[in-house]
């Protein structure tokens, strides 16, 4: 290999180099240009040398492979990658400002500004996800953020691409990572579970909010372990003005089987979203550590790890669908309700992780002054939602949890595409409305949602009985 | 080889015509602008002669054409094998007519170009026709050649592996049609699956299509109609184990 000494004024690949933006023990980082590229651009080059970090050179090259497969808001945009043989190097988007890791200089942050950064960083895992990469260095360092304010995961020397040969897994016996972070399962080996990012960004989740890490920064393996058994404080008994919501969504993500966090980085991104629809359980209320006894019979019989093997973590994703239901409680008949109720349940037996969100649509007067405020709105908005929950009676419980939603609007259709779009909805059911002259005059609401909706849609409708 | 281009690499092809007109077709529609046969071409299958005239029309139009053991064993009655093959092979060397003998007689073990080698079984010993069944096989066949990228076949499962100067062999199963960037600094070994009798739990003819120029490796799979090639493999009175099998891919 040969070896170049970078100084500004250089020129590499079309690259002119300008200046030093970052000196880390494992890259340097450049700021460059190059004449046809029209956004802020700087250049990674790895600190190679005699008796370094084998792990650097590797990640290195796990970063040039994955970089460039990846799109969208939430990564930085990939430019050119430089050969072993000249010069090693990747080149990719600068993004504006700094990472989060500025903010830990002002923790806690008030419980409203935790929920709502998680909710950014759950969307861009989400994204990350569906593109076949888990991060499994997701820390704040990590997380930077867009003018228009989606957060953007840097940092990909420790992913993994699941369809993509892993060059870390096979070559190191230690596990990597950065250790406050670290999930469960990452700290015995496994490279290729979703789920991991979920804790880790438990861990940020926790840390932002109480200005403590919950497993400390342990420096050895022994210490890295202690997760597996030892429960961290629950984040209420460190600072009170954290609302039981937050404290179940933490500790969900701070499961030590990933089988019992979020299935989906979705999912964790909606409840994030609306802490008030949250489903809570005896997380959200416990005040203090596991009793001695328990944490001992844990060490010694230890919490079941259900991790899944890199063919199987896509199925894993795949079985924890957000599904919207659409309902429509006025016009439908009681038997096309019990078509719904079946296609519903179908869906929960086939991905048993499922997110269930049952809506409907109370239309609003375009010209009239909102009424939602008033009693007898109220009473309305009430009652379609004990109706709903009435509805989803019978149907089997989804692993992902249902919820109930009232969406008033002046086009049912428009309401449900924007709760799809928002919501990172993946299956939308709804039932087709009856053959009538309502229908020829106004138009389906369910074709308009099949033509725009951003995902599957299933319309529901009775067939007919032969005459 | 020169320049940029799109090879497709097809192994183990088993005188399965169905699995290996598809996998042509599949080829072609992906862009394949060369094309690589690794060799056993014959044996198992119901087509030797079909499959080995289409080989031969390929060879002449530029494509490179490896022997595989199958298609040693041909001419060659002193190899040793298990008693279906050994049974299939005979009734190969009758189906085959002179010309296809000899072309399959004449074929060359490996092929190298610029910096990719190809053979049919690992290099240490082509003709000992090893297998490269795991990481310390594919060790073996990177420590005995020098060629940045190896192609081979064989052993009927896809597989990929890799290693950097000083590292270890990282082993690999291909999950998805997704390029696999085979990068500049890391020597690859690129098993083949078999295009007619894949044994890694899927039925479709497995290829691969390779391209130089972004070192992209792409490991496909092409749906054949594999009850066809079945109901011949009975017609003709072969072992209905080789027929069985193509359905489940085992």
């Amino acid at each position: 290999m040969v070896h170049v000494r970078l100084k500004p004024g250089d020129v590499i690949d079309g690259f002119a180099i300008e200046g030093i933006a970052h000196n880390g023990g494992m890259a340097r980082i450049w700021q460059v240009s190059r004449p046809d590229i029209d956004f802020p651009i700087l250049m990674k080059v790895p600190v190679i040398g005699e008796g370094d970090d084998p792990a650097a050179i590797v990640g290195f090259e796990m970063e040039q492979m994955i970089l460039p497969r990846l799109s969208g808001p939430h990564v930085p945009r990939f430019v050119a990658n430089g050969d072993f043989a000249t010069l090693p190097y990747i080149v990719m988007e600068r993004l504006p400002g700094a990472s989060l890791y500025p903010l830990l200089e002002r923790l806690p942050l008030p419980p409203e500004e935790v929920a709502a950064l998680g909710a950014k960083i759950a969307v861009a895992l989400d994204s990350l996800h569906r593109q076949h990469v888990v991060h499994l260095d997701l820390k704040p360092s990590n997380v930077m953020f867009r003018e228009s304010g989606e957060a953007v995961l840097i940092d990909y020397g420790l992913a993994r691409h699941v369809h993509l040969p892993d060059l870390m897994d096979e070559q190191f016996r230690l596990p990597y990572g950065t250790a406050p972070y670290m999930a469960p399962e990452q700290v015995l080996g496994t490279r290729s579970d979703f789920r991991s990012d979920l804790f880790a960004l438990g861990v940020m989740l926790y840390f932002f909010a109480t200005g403590e890490r919950p497993f400390g920064d342990p420096q050895r393996l022994k210490g890295l372990k202690r997760r597996l058994w030892r429960d961290p404080l629950p984040p209420r008994a460190r600072n009170a003005a954290i609302p039981p919501a937050l404290q179940e969504i933490i500790l969900r993500c701070l499961e030590v089987n990933p089988a019992w966090r979020y299935p989906s980085a979705a999912q964790l991104a909606l409840d994030l979203q609306d802490l008030a629809s949250v489903k809570l359980t005896a997380r959200a209320e416990k005040m203090k550590r596991d009793p001695l006894g328990m944490v001992l019979r844990r060490r010694f019989n230890p919490v079941p790890i259900e991790t899944v093997k890199p063919q199987a973590a896509e199925a894993q994703l795949a079985n924890a669908p957000i599904v919207a239901v659409a309902i429509d409680l006025s016009g439908g008949t009681a038997e096309l309700a019990d078509a719904m109720r079946k296609t519903v349940t179908r869906i929960i037996e086939n991905t048993p992780d499922a997110r269930i969100a049952c809506l409907n649509v109370l239309k609003i007067n375009r010209i009239a002054i909102d009424t939602s405020l008033d009693e007898a709105g109220r009473n309305k908005h009430v009652l379609r939602l004990v109706e709903l929950r009435n509805w989803s009676t019978g149907l089997p419980a989804p692993g992902g949890g249902i919820t109930f939603h009232v969406l008033e609007a002046v086009s049912p259709a428009d309401a449900i595409l924007a709760y799809a779009r928002e919501n990172y909805v993946d299956h939308i059911v709804m039932g087709a409305r009856a053959e009538s002259a309502m229908r020829s005059m106004l138009g389906s609401v369910s074709g308009e949602v099949a033509a725009h909706a951003p995902c599957t849609v299933t319309v529901v409708r009775n067939r007919p009985r032969p005459d | 080889m020169v320049g940029t281009m799109r090879i497709a690499i097809l192994s183990d092809i088993h005188a399965n015509r169905e699995a290996f007109e598809a996998a042509l077709a599949a080829a072609n529609a992906a862009g394949a602008e060369r094309f690589v046969l690794l060799g056993d071409i014959v044996g198992y299958g119901a087509d030797p002669e079909w499959c080995a005239e289409q080989a031969m029309a390929m060879a002449a139009g530029g494509a490179i054409v490896l022997r595989g053991n199958h298609d040693d064993a041909v001419g060659n009655t002193a190899v040793s094998m298990n008693a279906t093959a050994t049974m299939a092979i005979e009734w190969t060397r009758r189906q085959l007519g002179s010309e296809t003998r000899a072309f399959l007689a004449g074929l060359p073990m490996k092929a190298r170009e610029e910096d990719c080698l190809f053979l049919h079984a690992d290099a240490s010993a082509p003709a000992d026709w090893n297998y490269v069944l795991d990481a310390s096989d594919a060790g073996q066949h990177l420590g005995a050649c020098d060629a940045r990228v190896s192609f081979c076949g064989h052993v009927h499962k896809p597989a990929l592996y890799c290693t950097a100067p000083g590292g270890k062999v990282t082993h690999f199963r291909p999950v998805a049609a997704t390029p696999v960037p085979l990068l500049p600094q890391r020597r690859w070994l690129a098993v083949m699956g078999a295009v007619g009798q894949p044994r890694d739990g899927n039925p479709c003819a497995a290829f691969a299509l390779y391209d130089t120029q972004s070192a992209e490796l792409r490991f496909l799979r092409a749906a054949y109609d594999v009850e066809k090639a079945a109901q011949k493999i009975n017609a003709a009175g072969l072992p209905a184990s080789l027929a069985d099998r193509l359905f489940e891919g085992r």
